[in-house]
Parts: C-alpha cells; sequence; structure tokens
C-alpha cells in the first residue's frame, strides 16, 4: 500500500477531511492514525448552554398548555385572538434557537475535531439510528439525541447504543411509540369501560423500523406476525408527560407505562418472551443486537460507508465476523475495517455527500465557524439539511444518490462565492497538495497553477474531481 | 456574459463538453408532442383516505373515526362516481375528474408484498418485481428504449431535484434541476471546470446536463428566486407542501419548452401517517390540499401543452383499513393511483373493488390487491410515449406478463 496514499485516505474517507498540516502529521501511517483516535472516551460536545432533551420536552409541555389556554379563551371571542396567535408562534420560536445552537455545535466539532473518525463515526450512527427533524418537535430535540444516546456509545457497544436509542424521547416520539397501548392492557380496559368510543391498539412503526433499519435489515427473516408481536412488547415504552412530577417521573424523560403494557408472554422471531414488563423489550433488544444478520447489517452499511457503494464481500464479511466475535464491541468492529485492505485500495471510491463536501471545505480553508449564525441554510441549499433526512431510514449512502447535475452546480457555486469572500487570502497553489496528498492530480494541479486569480484557484480546489470525493 | 451566451460560446470552446446537452426532444411519429409527469407520493399514500369508498358498507364500519362522511354531508368526501368519492381536500381533482381529465385506479398495487417503505419505493421505481434488482429505473429505461430516431441523444427526462430519484436513474440522458439561492459563477471560471472535468467524464457530463438545464430557467431570477435570500430554515413545517410551488413552476417551464424535456418527475414526502393521521382536517387534509393546489398549479403552467400532459402519482403501497392504536394507519398493501391530464380519457374509477369485508382484506388488514400498477404504467408507456410493447416486457417491466398494458387511458 502506498504510504502518502493512506495518510490522504484516512484523513479524507474516514476523517472528515483534511486540514493543513494533517496529513503531514499522520505521516504516511493512516492506519495507525486512524487505530489512535479509537483510544479514550468518546469525545463530548462542548457544552456551550446545550440542554437536555428533557428540559426542552418540558418546555415544550409548558407551551402546549399555554396554547391550549389560549385556544380555550379564545373561544368565543373573535377568530384569530391576538393572544392564540401569539402563543402559536411561540413553539417554533422554542424550536429554532435550539435547532441552531445545537446543528452549531456539532458543525463546529466536525470542522475543529481531531478525531475526525470518531466524528465521523458518529454521524454515522445518529444516521443509522436516524431522527428527523421535519417531524414534530424533533427539531428540538434531535441534537440533544445525538448527544444523549449516540456519542456516548460510539466508542462502546452497540448493544448499549440500541437500547439508548429505542428508549429515547426523541426516537419514541418520531417512530410514534409513545401512545401505542396493549389491546388487552389495562389501560385499555379502563378506556373501554369508562369511554367506549376511544380507539385503543398499538402501533407498529418502531417495532418495524427497529428490526428493518436498526437491528436484522429487511431481509432479516422477520414476519408481519413478529413485528406485531414486537410492537406489543414495545407498549408501555413511553415518556413521562407533564403530569410526571406527581408520578415521580420526570417530565421529558422515559417512562415504561407499565398500564399500556399489553401483559403476556410473546414469540418474537421464534423465541418466546416471558411478560417481564420492562425487560421484556430490552430482552428483544438483546437477542436482536446478538442475531448474525444485525452484525451483517450493520457491517454492511459500515463497509459501504468507508470502502465502496457496493463493498467486497469479504470485507463485508471480515467486519461482520468482528462484530458478531466481539459481541457488537464497536472499537472492535472499526479496527476489522481499517484492517481491510480494500479500504486503502480504491482511492476516491465515495462521492462526498453535501455534508462532507462542506466540512471539508471548512476544514480544509479554515473557514470561521460563527456559532451566533451556524450555516444550517448552506446544507440546506446543498440538498442535505442538518438531522433532516426526512426518513427513518437517514440517508442514503451512495454516490447516485447524491451526484446530480443540479446538486454539482449548487456545490460549484458556493465554492464560487467562498473563493470570492477568502481571495488572496489563502493560497490553494500551497493547499491543495496538503489536503489532498496523493490523491491530487496532475490536472488539478495545473489549473489551480494557472487560475487566474487567488479567489479562482481556491474554486478551483473546490470544484475538483478530487475534493467532490473521497 | 449571461448563462445562456456562455452554453453556445462555451460549447463551442470546451471541445464539445457542452454541445452534447443541450435539452432537446422530437415529437412522437404522428407529430404529437406528449408530456409525461411522474409524481412519487413517498410514504404510502392512504388511498382510502383520498378516495374513500363511501358506497361501501364495511367503509364506515372498519375505519371508525378515520371515515369520512358521504358526499353531501357536512365535512364528507365529494362526490365522485356514486361509490367512490374524493377527499374534502382534492378539490382541484374533483374538478378534473369532472372535466373528464381525471382517472383513479383504485386498489392498485405494485408487486411488492411486504411492508417496508424503503423496499416499497424501490420496486415502484425500479419496476422490478423484488426489490433491489437493479439500480435503474422504469421510467429511465422507458427512455432508453425509445427509437433512436425519436430519441435523439439529447435528455428527454428532467428530475425536479437535486440528483435525479431512482426512477429517472439508467441508461438514458436524463438531467436535474433544483432551484438555488446562490449567485452563477462568472463564465471564466465555469469553463475552467469544464476543462479540468473534461478528465473526468462523469462530473464533466453532470456540469454540463446542470448548465443546459439552467438556461432554460434562464429567467429563473425573474421567475421564481426570491431575491437570493435563503429559504427560512423552517418554511415547509408551517404549511405542509408550501415547497412544491416552486417545484411544479419548474417543471411547467421545462415541459413547456419546445425542445425541452419530455419526461419530467417530482418527489413528495409526509405520507407516513401512523399517528395522528388528520382525515377530515389535520395533517394528511393539509397535505392533499397542497398535492392538489400543486396539480392545479402545473396545469395553470403549461397552458395549453396541459392538454399533451399526462400525470401518474403513485405511492408505494396503501395502509390498513383499520385505524390503529394511535388514530393514524400502519403500512398496508393496496392503496390508490391517480393519472391526471389534458390527454388522459378521464371521469371514471377503474377498479375491480374487493370490498371491504372481512374476507376480501389482504391477511385480514389490507386493502386487496386486484390491480397491478405496471398494468397502468405499461398502458402509459405505450399510448402516451410510444414506448414500443417489446421493451416493455423485456427491459422496462421484466416478469410483469400477468400485467397486461392497460390501453384506452389516454385520448385518441
Amino acid at each position: 500500500m502506498d504510504k502518502g496514499l493512506t495518510s490522504a485516505i484516512a484523513a479524507n474517507r474516514f476523517g472528515l477531511g483534511a486540514r493543513p498540516g494533517e496529513l503531514a502529521a499522520i505521516g504516511g501511517s493512516g492506519p495507525d492514525w486512524l487505530r489512535a483516535q479509537l483510544d479514550g472516551p468518546a469525545p463530548e460536545i462542548a457544552d456551550d448552554g446545550l440542554r437536555s432533551s428533557a428540559s426542552i420536552l418540558a418546555q415544550v409541555y409548558d407551551l402546549r398548555r399555554t396554547i391550549r389556554a389560549a385556544r380555550a379563551s379564545a373561544r368565543g371571542v373573535a377568530a384569530g385572538s391576538a393572544a392564540a396567535i401569539g402563543a402559536f408562534k411561540k413553539l417554533p420560536q422554542l424550536i429554532r434557537p435550539i435547532y441552531l445552537a445545537e446543528a452549531g455545535a456539532r458543525f463546529r466539532e466536525s470542522v475543529s475535531t481531531e478525531r475526525p473518525f470518531v466524528e465521523r463515526l458518529t454521524q454515522f450512527w445518529a444516521n443509522h439510528f436516524a431522527v428527523s427533524a421535519d417531524k414534530s418537535v424533533l427539531a428540538a430535540l434531535a441534537g440533544s439525541y445525538e448527544r444523549e444516546a449516540i456519542r456516548p456509545y460510539v466508542l462502546g457497544n452497540f448493544s448499549d447504543m440500541l437500547l439508548a436509542t429505542e428508549r429515547h424521547p426523541a426516537m419514541l416520539l418520531y417512530l410514534d411509540n409513545q401512545l401505542s397501548m396493549g389491546p388487552h392492557s389495562r389501560a385499555a380496559r379502563n378506556i373501554a369501560r369508562r369511554n367506549p368510543g376511544r380507539k385503543t391498539g398499538i402501533n407498529e412503526n418502531l417495532a418495524r423500523e427497529t428490526m428493518e433499519l436498526h437491528t436484522v435489515g429487511v431481509d432479516g427473516g422477520y414476519t408481519q406476525a413478529d413485528v406485531t408481536a414486537f410492537s406489543e412488547v414495545l407498549t408501555g415504552w413511553s415518556l413521562a408527560g407533564p403530569e410526571g412530577w406527581r408520578t415521580g417521573a420526570q417530565p421529558g424523560t422515559f417512562r415504561f407505562r407499565e398500564a399500556m403494557h399489553e401483559p403476556g408472554s410473546k414469540v418474537v422471531l421464534g423465541k418466546r418472551y416471558p411478560d417481564t414488563g420492562y425487560d421484556q423489550c430490552v430482552a428483544v433488544l438483546g437477542d436482536l443486537a446478538a442475531r448474525p444478520a444485525t452484525a451483517h447489517f450493520i457491517a454492511t452499511k459500515l463497509a459501504r460507508h468507508f470502502i465502496a457503494d457496493d463493498p467486497p464481500e469479504s470485507a463485508v464479511r471480515q467486519v461482520a465476523q468482528a462484530f458478531s466475535r466481539s459481541g457488537g464491541d464497536l472499537p472492535t468492529v472499526y479496527k476489522a475495517l481499517i484492517d481491510s485492505p480494500d479500504a486503502w485500495q480504491q482511492p476516491l471510491a465515495k462521492y462526498k455527500t453535501p455534508s462532507d463536501y462542506i466540512v471539508s471545505a471548512f476544514r480544509g480553508l479554515e473557514l470561521p465557524v460563527k456559532m451566533e449564525r451556524p450555516p444550517v441554510g448552506l446544507f440546506q441549499q446543498l440538498g442535505q439539511r442538518i438531522w433532516a433526512p426526512g426518513s427513518p431510514a437517514g440517508w442514503p449512502d451512495r454516490s447516485t444518490d447524491w451526484d446530480g447535475a443540479s446538486e454539482l452546480l449548487k456545490r460549484i457555486e458556493w465554492a464560487d462565492a467562498v473563493g470570492q469572500r477568502l481571495g488572496p487570502r489563502r493560497n490553494a497553489m500551497e493547499l491543495a497538495p496538503q489536503l489532498l496528498g496523493d490523491e491530487l492530480s496532475g490536472a488539478s494541479r495545473e489549473a489551480i497553477a494557472r487560475a487566474e486569480s487567488g479567489a479562482q484557484a481556491i474554486v478551483l480546489m473546490l470544484a475538483a474531481p478530487e475534493f467532490m470525493r473521497r | 456574459m449571461k448563462r445562456r451566451e456562455f452554453l453556445t460560446a462555451g460549447a463551442l470552446a470546451a471541445g464539445g463538453v457542452l454541445v452534447s446537452s443541450q435539452l432537446t426532444f422530437a415529437g412522437t411519429a404522428d407529430g404529437r408532442k406528449p408530456r409525461l409527469v411522474f409524481v412519487v407520493l413517498r410514504g404510502a399514500l392512504d388511498g382510502l383516505a383520498s378516495v374513500p369508498a363511501c358506497g361501501d358498507p364495511g367503509y364506515a364500519a372498519k375505519r371508525g373515526d378515520l371515515a369520512l362522511g358521504k358526499p353531501g354531508t357536512d365535512g364528507g368526501a365529494l362526490p365522485l362516481d356514486g361509490f367512490f368519492g374524493l377527499h374534502p381536500s382534492l378539490t382541484f381533482m374533483q374538478q378534473s375528474y369532472a372535466a373528464r381529465e381525471l382517472i383513479v385506479f383504485h386498489a392498485v398495487a405494485s408487486p411488492y408484498r411486504d411492508r417496508s417503505h424503503f423496499d416499497g419505493q424501490n420496486v415502484l421505481e425500479t419496476g422490478y418485481p423484488q426489490p433491489h434488482a437493479v439500480e435503474t429505473g422504469w421510467l429511465n429505461r422507458a427512455l432508453a428504449a425509445l427509437p433512436a430516431a425519436q430519441a435523439a441523444e439529447k435528455e428527454r427526462g428532467i428530475s425536479i431535484a437535486p440528483t435525479a430519484p431512482l426512477v429517472m436513474r439508467g441508461p438514458a440522458a436524463v438531467t436535474s434541476w433544483s432551484p438555488s439561492h446562490l449567485a452563477p459563477l462568472d463564465d471564466d471560471t465555469l469553463q475552467r471546470i469544464s476543462d479540468l472535468y473534461s478528465h473526468d467524464p462523469q462530473l464533466g457530463q453532470k456540469l454540463a446536463e446542470a448548465l443546459a438545464a439552467e438556461a432554460i430557467v434562464d429567467e429563473k431570477a425573474a421567475g421564481m428566486a426570491n431575491g437570493g435570500t435563503p429559504r427560512p430554515l423552517l418554511a415547509a413545517r408551517g404549511k405542509p407542501g408550501a415547497q412544491y410551488a416552486e417545484v411544479v413552476q419548474a417543471a411547467a417551464k421545462f415541459l413547456r419548452q419546445e425542445d425541452g424535456p419530455q419526461v419530467a418527475v417530482f418527489d413528495t414526502t409526509g405520507w407516513d401517517t401512523h399517528f395522528n393521521e388528520g382525515v377530515p382536517k389535520g395533517q394528511l387534509a393539509a397535505r392533499l390540499a397542497a398535492l392538489d393546489a400543486a396539480l392545479g398549479g402545473l396545469k395553470a403552467g403549461l397552458g395549453p401543452v396541459w392538454n399533451d400532459t399526462a400525470v401518474l402519482l403513485a405511492t408505494e403501497f396503501g395502509r390498513t383499513v383499520a385505524e390503529n392504536g394511535t388514530r393514524g394507519t400502519d403500512h398496508g398493501t393496496a392503496t390508490a393511483a391517480y393519472l391526471i391530464g389534458g390527454a388522459v380519457k378521464g371521469g371514471r374509477v377503474v377498479t375491480d373493488w374487493p370490498g371491504l369485508s372481512g374476507r376480501g382484506l389482504y391477511q385480514d388488514r389490507d386493502l386487496m390487491p386486484t390491480l397491478d400498477l405496471r398494468a397502468v404504467m405499461k398502458g402509459l408507456l405505450a399510448e402516451q410515449l410510444d414506448v414500443p410493447e417489446r421493451a416493455l416486457e423485456s427491459s422496462i417491466f421484466p416478469g410483469s406478463g400477468q400485467a397486461k398494458p392497460l390501453r384506452g387511458l389516454l385520448r385518441a
């Protein structure tokens, strides 16, 4: 393996794009540089007053109460009373600053981190266990969800991350589990007695997506009966509402609502689980995490992310074996990926996502990140609004999902704006070899050298095929 | 120099990189210039909410709170054919039905029979019976199957999206366009990037396509950009589907061109209504209203070209007949599809209605599929684009022999 090339591949494919000096620091030992990043606890996002999901949800509950009250008092008064309208406007006013602060903090971490491999992995897992900011209050929760349920587990065990994500309020709300109720549960029977007209029952969404998207994958061998049974297992996995103080549960935190849980044992994927309440679902999740299909599914996604759109079966097998043999120990899994020769053989095999592209440009040009105005609009413009994949499957991860004509032109237009802004303050001639190393082609080097201005040289570097890929 | 002028001058200078990408098409043999639009409804749109079977005795009983009232009742469905109604949000669709420009297909499904969105959409878009069989879409392969003289070498298809959805990917040259609020580049820089991309055919082709598309919407500054201000962060949240206006305006602009693309695709999302579906009023009602308004906007934008246009709207599968435990519906099987446009021989509901009584349901929970969506797609491709029947069976919808092309969808 070409040593110079391993530096560029480590920084640009496994990392988030080289910063000036990074390739020199790697010094031709890309795999070692990556392995070293896995030592020590996972980095935390610097605080800056970021809030917990529970505190955000508590505020949302308060606001909803205000809205309800305003709505009630507006009844009988002229429609659209100022009080009612004012209360409605407050929800976006609550959500938007939280989203901006969280997205800004994440973006700053991406641009400045010295462990970019770990940050890339964090974003990989946040996307694997995706919630989407375009639903309900999720824009306010996506950031705290990532900090609470993804980051602490990225260098830990898969099953711990699985449990942390499935019971996180953001996931429960995103996939509609909070009100899913066993048809024979105490709560359902009470409702049937007192209020026979009211509909109760299960909601399959979280159960289905947990199997299809988070663990065994769509070919994992489950049937509709398994989905139904698992959704019964999941009944009661909910969150504490505003009434939480009465029950001792802090509003906006996970709460197992025993009364909504479907009683009895259930059979999921051929195994019978006795009714142990909350622990019944913990047991199912543990078994899902340990299934070979899960190892294969996760290995395939990781290999697709780090090696190629269609990764070689040998690499997938190697990573899946590491997953199974280590019982889902993620650093072991990542090391198997680094050890895969395929990861180092095809430079520039992946087309950057818009997020990759923006982050790598900020890193490479050392562009300032303004926390009071993080560039969330830019991510949206280029087609990848932060934390808003729009579907529980997360953002797709193949070149063809991102290499559209219109999308390419927007990158170039943005690169042009960056070049204009920086002008002669960056020297692309010097930077290009520092950022792209042995990946830099003669043609690109020449085009940059012949640019008519410093600004144009920057545009050509950012538009170069080597910078579009990783 | 304007972008449009650059295209002409640059095409000469760039040694042909840009020459190959002027968007153009030729009409069919008989001189018609038919247009086809495919709207992907992602998330499994509830066909029993959009097109309620008000006349089915099982409908109100099975649907419970999600049932729409009969036509004529307060907040009830709009009248359609006496048996079926239309969701009250779909007023443009109802007018189109009355004007005989809308066909509703009901109890329709792709060959996919499981309940994963992502596999379901894959089958909807690839046209293959199994998910993930290929990485090309049926609509692109249909363009590739057109006779060479008719197909020219030009882009005949456009995705109104940053990147083509799967249905539009494949061997035929297609392009994509989406609104940009960034400033255009100067021509010298553009030329240099084009030159640099001559070493990279993939990027070179994409850039050429993007510039060609841009040239058509050149008046975008006048027509649709909002002065370069980025869209507000949560714009799409307040009003579901508010973003469709810009999309349909652009689609209309491309399709109106005499020598522009003939086929356009765009996506809509947000149909996955597991929770608080909101049928008469609520989230689904609001999204249907946005979709309906977008179709009305497309007709207005197309002007006389609407008469040559057929718009197919389809979703990956339907939803459970009964309400779930959270005032929504879970993933189901058969649903409704819609064909609308001036070229459509409409004013009818095409269905072999299976009924909503116990035995008529699929796996005891879903609307039973009785019509293969591929029969609709095949009929549409055959009549609207003159796609040869041989290709329909072999390269476009392999394994669809049972689903004979549905004929007579369009006005003669």
